[in-house]
């Protein structure tokens, strides 16, 4: 089962990137790549990045929204709309007011930063809901990240910068430019570290006592897995914008599957990310050809489809 | 050997436990039995340092409580809690497998698997091994949390209530198992149980516990009595004893 999702993932990601290489305004022909340069340099410079930012941001905010979904115990929960996503947006506006000449690795730390507190601020506000009333969870994040995301807007307002947020708050591919999406291999890494913890999360999972009693170091764990998660929302929200719904759809597909083995689990999820990230930005770029529609918009579609399906879905029994 | 001394412990300024002191020799099975209420699992888990100890001193062979990193100790006591509620879903075999975490951090050897099998086999789980946890009965679980301490590989063994939703035949296997346990693998076996009978058919020693302080404690056959149980629970239930054991008839 396991072996056969994986392949599955890797063959959709790769038929999905080729169309991506190859799909949009300016038509491209796959036989005349190697003869004619304009075509070669329009891969080089357009497509290419754009791609690599599809597969990037969609594996990893599917890894850490499965990440969150353990540490926040509960399954209907994802960073980039709980808060984490306005924090980054918040941050990075914050330093474009205040610290307009920073070099770009100081934004992206802070915005990093205001992401991190922003996600323990999460965490911290839904500790103490009670784990009898699951939808208690979703509602507090919504609304704690409505909170941010009107703080943002109000800054903004004030700082005359209303133009910039929505290239934050909405995610978007079309402007993906060889030499602006290079932070997105950050993310890639950070989601890709979590592989390393992935057992220790996965405890986590069990509880904080069972983990502790065989040995985890639960507070260690538990940080990481919120660095993890701040630097991957930061670093997608600065670079293409939010893209929600991502972190929420796949991670719960993965688990229906698989289970939550994050070992397992994690790799699986990371290729169904940038596959509906590929999808979504291929539909964008087709369905009013040549205008496109934003992908956080498509995602949002066809995510929410999906969602609703896994909600209604029978729930399995064993035979 | 568990060592206990003097400990008591508060949640929220309520004392829960006063001045506790026990010493668990290493061989046999303890059971922990007292009213709802009484602190068995409060003692557990300070034992097993998932509450913080504040007063008084608990080690486990060389290891000091409160001192000890969490890894050496998950190499010598495994706990298995009194509620498992646990959303996640992993595969039995997985759970039983993530027994072995403290010995294995990750990268499961040869032997590692070795022992999962064995413990599945053990607990009679194989016919599960590939169910998700989300897809068996409380009981099966159970059996699935108490197989999970075991395949940790500990020379001591806490149990907090493992008979709970256990049908006879299942309890009498799981404590048969346990006593197997005790007696070939030198196991030190600290049990909390409900069923004085079971405690009193299993057990070397009773251990008995009320409102925060231990009011008996040695051979089942000594503790047991009508008089006991109408001090300790008050409830009067009748004792007689059969085949020089104790029995409660309920
Ligand atoms: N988190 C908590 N907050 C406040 N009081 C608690 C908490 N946990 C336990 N207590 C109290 O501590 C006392 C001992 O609880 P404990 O769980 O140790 O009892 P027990 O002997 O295991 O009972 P049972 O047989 O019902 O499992 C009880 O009076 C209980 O109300
Ligand atoms: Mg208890």
């Amino acid at each position: 089962m396991r072996r056969l999702t994986l392949l599955l993932g890797l063959a959709l990601v790769a038929v999905l990137a080729l169309l991506s290489l190859f799909i949009g305004a300016i038509p491209l022909d796959p036989r005349t790549l190697f003869s004619d340069p304009e075509a070669a340099r329009l891969i080089l410079i357009s497509r290419l990045p754009r791609t690599l930012a599809a597969i990037l941001s969609g594996g990893a905010l599917a890894v850490t929204g499965q990440v969150m979904q353990i540490l926040a115990r509960n399954r209907f929960i994802e960073p980039v709309t709980a808060g984490a996503g306005q924090s980054a947006a918040l941050g990075i506006l914050l330093v474009t007011l205040f610290l307009p000449g920073a070099p770009i690795w100081a934004k992206m730390a802070i915005a990093s930063l205001t992401t991190l507190v922003g996600s323990i601020g999460l965490l911290a506000l839904i500790r103490p809901l009670p784990p009898t009333q699951p939808l208690l969870v979703p509602l507090v994040a919504l609304v704690y990240g409505g909170i941010i995301g009107a703080v943002v807007t109000f800054v903004a307002y004030q700082g005359d910068m209303t133009q910039f947020i929505g290239t934050w708050l909405s995610g978007e591919l079309s402007g993906v430019l060889r030499g602006r999406y290079e932070m997105l291999w950050i993310a890639g890494l950070a989601a890709a570290a979590t592989w390393i913890i992935a057992d220790r999360i996965t405890l986590l999972g069990l509880g904080a006592s069972t983990a502790r009693s065989l040995g985890v170091n639960v507070a260690r764990i538990t940080a990481l897995g919120v660095a993890a998660i701040s630097v991957v929302t930061a670093m997608t929200v600065v670079t293409v914008g939010a893209i929600p719904f991502i972190g929420l759809v796949i991670p719960n597909l993965t688990a229906r599957l698989l289970g939550d083995n994050l070992r397992r689990t994690l790799p699986v999820s990371a290729l169904f990310g940038a596959a509906l990230v590929l999808a979504a930005d291929i539909l964008g770029r087709v369905i009013r050809m040549p205008f496109e529609v934003p992908v956080s918009a498509t995602v949002g579609v066809v995510g929410a489809a999906l969602f609703l399906y896994l909600l209604y879905r029978e729930p399995r029994h064993a035979a | 050997m568990i060592s206990i001394r003097n400990v008591s412990h508060s949640i929220d300024h309520t004392p829960i436990l006063h001045d506790v002191s026990l010493d668990i020799p290493r061989g046999g099975i303890t059971a922990l039995i007292g009213p709802n209420g009484a602190g068995k699992s409060t003692l557990l888990s300070l034992v097993a340092r998932l509450a913080a100890l504040t007063t008084g001193e608990i080690s486990v062979d060389t290891l000091k409580i409160g001192q000890c990193k969490d890894r050496d100790l998950a190499k010598v006591l495994a706990i298995m809690p009194q509620s498992t509620q646990v959303s996640s879903r992993l595969t039995i075999r997985d759970l039983v497998g993530f027994g072995r975490y403290p010995w294995h951090q990750g990268h499961p050897g040869p032997e590692d698997r070795e022992k999962v099998e064995e413990t599945l086999t053990r607990f009679g789980l194989e016919p599960l091994a590939h169910r998700f946890l989300d897809e068996i009965s409380g009981g099966q679980k159970q059996r699935a949390f108490a197989a999970m301490a075991y395949a940790q590989s500990t020379p001591y063994l806490l149990l907090d209530e493992p008979l709970n939703n256990l049908d006879i035949a299942a309890s009498r296997s799981l404590m048969r198992l346990l006593r197997d346990m005790a007696e070939e693998d030198g196991k030190t076996i600290l049990i909390v149980l409900h069923d004085i009978n079971y405690a009193a058919a299993f057990a070397d020693r009773l251990v008995v516990m009320k409102e925060g302080r231990i009011v008996a404690d040695g051979k089942p056959e000594k503790v047991v009595s009508a008089k006991l149980l109408y001090d300790v629970f008050g409830t009067d239930a009748p004792v007689c004893m059969m085949d020089e054991r104790p029995v409660v008839l309920v």
